[in-house]
């Protein structure tokens, strides 16, 4: 078993764990950017405070994950060059534009205007911090766009020829790198998960405090309840939407790396006859069987080709070396599509308790929601390693093996490499989880009165300072709570 | 050199100038943000490190994307020298990745504990000094060259080729580089006896940062025969001459308005400016190596459709990018209140 692990396998390990964590961040501030960017504007045309006060709420969360997601994020631009030196010498006139847009067009957005949006409401007034607050949303927004085409293209490369002297990839159309085959369903699908994610750990939140104030026979406030109210909706209208979206990526994954599908499928052998669809099985890569299996006759057949008797190939008609391991791949599918599931059930539930006007008050509904709340990120990181995992031994499908992708490093400094990072990610990002949920854990409060100068007000042009009652009103640093 | 003679003003050369731009900015934002962390070691009040952390805390992120630039465009532009930098700079590269994460989280994680607010304030001191000695180590380390197999188009040296009495000795100069960066930051943005600490600081910060100047820029020229010949044969004399003369010239400015009480923000732009010819002489002492003296710009270079299709981008975006980080910090120009936060 150790001979397994090689430099190949610990880079690849590595990478694996850097990235992973790296994307729980994103997942949840892509959404919550843009649903702090809603409470903003909805209290600023409302002008009812309670969005205030969700705004107020999320944003110190908001910052924290969102420090965590850059700092994470800057070890990502540098692992293709200290553990992929060679993928990156021949990928990098392609992949390396698209790279470069993402820091130009996105990250100098976010972390231009995020100074703004958390610090400076009374320096530039309403409309300005809305439009940072506008800017950061955005800026997640194009960062996706850009990062989901590069792992696209590596999914499903076009638009390259290859430097016979180089071996690099060259461009001959970047608007065909941008826009290859795999890019639009991987990036609806990833967003929409970035905002299922959100919703569900929104509305965890406020089924939470929901749930507390109960149990101590108070009312809940109304910022709470517009917490849950809105998670709710998003639940109700994307998680279905999610659903479709994923159908069509899996369809998109069928026509480009059929090999994916058949080890998400657990299809080991062709079916001429029609395909059944697993719902347990414990797939064994040595005999190339499923055992255990449990499965609906024909419903793959159905999912994929719209016929319960169409016929279906297997991992029979791909080589032995061009096969990716089937276990993972086929476990953290199950795994996604039912938290999916799960998701739109959860999604329903608060729709028909809405309908009876029982959305504050059906305590089941606030429990499922509560214990729901992490679903998002789990479902996003088996969705992740479904793909990755299905479009083994290749990192450029069917071009450029993992294998020769590497860079030409010893194995100990890898492996101290990683221990390092896994140390550090742990103790690090542990203690930033554990302060995101200690704020979490106290409910959103009417403490402070509405900004004075936001609305209505005249704006203060960038003040040296702020006048000294607001910076004793509002507390200060040290006005650490708890503890 | 041969080569120099040979130039030819092309879009690879654009591209260096991006690059070396991006870096230029990136050492002299951050570095005077590490700086400041550095300086917490000396500060121990409460209220002295809040003034200073949030001096920075609204700009640091945009500070630090300079590096993600800086790293992603040779990447993009030079994915060769890319290949062959970060493999051979393993250590200090990962180093200071690690480093970035502790400085990184301490600016949110300082401000939501009370009991534990000693720990993130050391990993902020930690955070500073590990990357800044990082950053100086692979500069030392890419000057003293690195060991490349041309055929394989790969790094051919052990993992801890990088570590030589002159990469540590670069190292240690950008640390205190980048402490004078910082007093000096602080002196523009603080008030009473915090500035006047930072203004005595910033004295003996002078000396040895020029001190460290000397040092390197007279080893170097032993390290490889082609910087030798750059600086000490014929125009080369006057290059030297010219960028050591003016690096005199800019450190007696600063330290004559060190002693100026009402120069606030002279001294930092002055610090600035050694940073910025300490650049100049960088680039000429290695031009047109991009990874001395194995590979050149041009042989790193992306292809040129890569180089136009960026060059449209970076033409358009880049200006915007310097116009909103200057709106930035001029939205938070001036003195820092500490009480100012969404805390």
């Amino acid at each position: 078993m150790f001979d397994a692990l090689d430099a190949v396998m610990l880079a690849r390990i590595q990478f694996a764990f850097t990235v992973s964590f790296h994307f729980l961040f994103p997942a949840f501030t892509i959404g919550l950017a843009s649903y702090l960017a809603v409470c903003n504007g909805l209290y600023l045309w409302t002008k009812e405070h309670k969005y205030l006060e969700l705004f107020r709420y999320w944003v110190k969360i908001f910052a924290l994950a969102f420090a965590m997601g850059v700092v994470s994020g800057i070890v990502m631009s540098y692992q293709f060059g200290t553990n992929w030196s060679v993928f990156s010498d021949k990928a990098g006139p392609v992949l390396g534009a698209p790279m470069a847009y993402e820091v130009l067009s996105a990250f100098f957005l976010e972390a231009g205007f995020l100074g703004i949006m958390l610090f400076g409401r009374e320096r530039v007034g309403p409309t300005l911090h809305m439009v940072a607050c506008g800017a950061v949303a955005v800026g997640t927004f194009i960062s996706a766009f850009w990062i989901l085409s590069v792992n696209s293209w590596m999914h499903t490369p076009a638009g390259f020829e290859i430097d016979p002297d180089t071996g690099q990839f060259i461009a001959t159309s970047f608007w065909e790198v941008i826009f290859n085959p795999s890019f639009p369903y991987r990036l609806t699908h990833t967003l929409t998960a970035a905002y299922l994610t959100t919703a569900f750990i929104v509305g965890g939140v406020g089924a939470y405090h929901l749930l507390r104030r109960r149990a101590r026979g108070e009312r809940p406030s109304e910022a709470t309840k517009t917490m849950f109210s809105m998670a709710m909706w998003m639940a109700v209208i994307v998680a279905p939407l999610q659903v479709v979206l994923g159908h069509e990526h899996g369809l998109n994954t069928l026509e480009h790396q059929p090999a994916k599908i058949y080890a998400m499928e657990g299809h080991y052998e062709s079916h001429p006859e029609g395909a059944p669809l697993y719902l347990f099985g414990i797939p064994n890569d040595e005999t190339q069987t499923l055992d255990y299996a449990v499965g609906i006759p024909g419903l793959a057949s159905l999912v994929l080709k719209k016929s319960l008797t169409a016929p279906t190939d297997g991992l029979d008609t791909i080589p032995d070396d061009e096969q990716p391991p089937v276990f993972l791949v086929f476990w953290s599918f199950r795994v996604m599509v039912g938290l999916g599931f799960l998701m739109v059930a959860v999604g329903l539930w608060s729709a028909w308790a809405r309908l009876r006007g029982d959305l504050f008050h059906d305590h089941w509904l606030h429990r499922a929601a509560l214990v729901m709340a992490p679903s998002g990120l789990i479902a996003v990181l088996a969705g992740w390693v479904t793909t990755e995992v299905g479009r083994q031994p290749y990192t450029v499908y069917g071009l450029l093996r993992t294998a020769d992708s590497v860079a030409p490093l010893e194995a100990p400094a890898v492996a101290a490499s990683l221990i390092a990072f896994v140390v550090i990610y742990f103790a690090v990002f542990g203690a930033g989880t554990f302060y995101i949920l200690r704020l979490m854990s106290r409910p959103p409060v009417f403490d402070e009165k509405p900004l004075k100068d936001s609305i209505d007000g005249p704006i203060r042009t960038a003040g040296i300072t702020p006048a000294p009652e607001e910076a004793t009103r509002r507390g200060g640093p040290n006005a650490v709570p708890g503890e | 050199m041969g080569i120099v003679e040979g130039f030819s003003f092309d879009l690879t050369v654009v591209w260096a100038f991006v690059i070396a731009f991006a870096v230029l900015v990136y050492v002299i934002l951050d570095g005077f943000d590490l700086g400041l962390g550095m300086l917490f070691v000396v500060e121990a009040k409460k209220h002295d490190r809040d003034v200073m952390m949030n001096s920075v805390a609204p700009v640091w992120d945009g500070n630090e994307t300079w590096l993600i630039l800086g790293g992603g465009g040779l990447f993009a532009a030079f994915p060769l020298a890319y290949a062959l930098i970060l493999p051979a700079l393993y250590v200090p590269a990962i180093a200071m990745l690690l480093a970035l994460i502790f400085r990184g989280v301490a600016f949110e994680f300082r401000w939501r504990t009370k009991r534990w607010e000693w720990v993130w304030d050391l990993a902020f001191i930690g955070g500073s000094a590990v990357a800044a000695l990082s950053q100086g180590i692979i500069l030392g380390a890419i000057l003293q060259g690195i060991t490349v197999d041309e055929g394989a188009r790969a790094y051919a040296g052990g993992w801890w080729d990088w570590l030589t009495p002159f990469s540590l000795t670069v190292g240690v100069a950008v640390m205190v580089g980048y402490m004078l960066l910082g007093a000096t930051w602080l002196v523009m943005k603080t008030e009473g006896d915090l500035q006047e600490r930072m203004r005595a600081r910033a004295w003996p910060l002078g000396l040895a940062t020029l001190a460290f100047i000397g040092t390197v820029s007279l080893w170097t020229p032993f390290l490889q025969d082609g910087y030798f010949v750059r600086w000490f044969t014929g125009v080369g004399w006057a290059m030297a001459g010219g960028v050591a003369a003016a690096v005199g010239v800019v450190a007696l400015l600063m330290f004559r308005s060190l002693t100026i009480h009402n120069h606030e923000y002279r001294p930092f732009v002055l610090s600035l400016v050694l940073f910025g010819l300490c650049f100049v002489g960088l680039g000429i002492c290695m031009f047109p190596y991009i990874v001395p003296t194995q590979v050149t710009l041009w042989e790193a270079a992306a292809p040129r459709n890569a180089q136009i299709f960026m060059l449209v981008g970076a033409g358009i975006l880049m200006p915007i990018i310097l116009a909103y980080t200057a709106y930035a910090y001029w939205v938070f120009r001036g003195k820092i209140n500490p009480d100012d936060g969404y805390h």
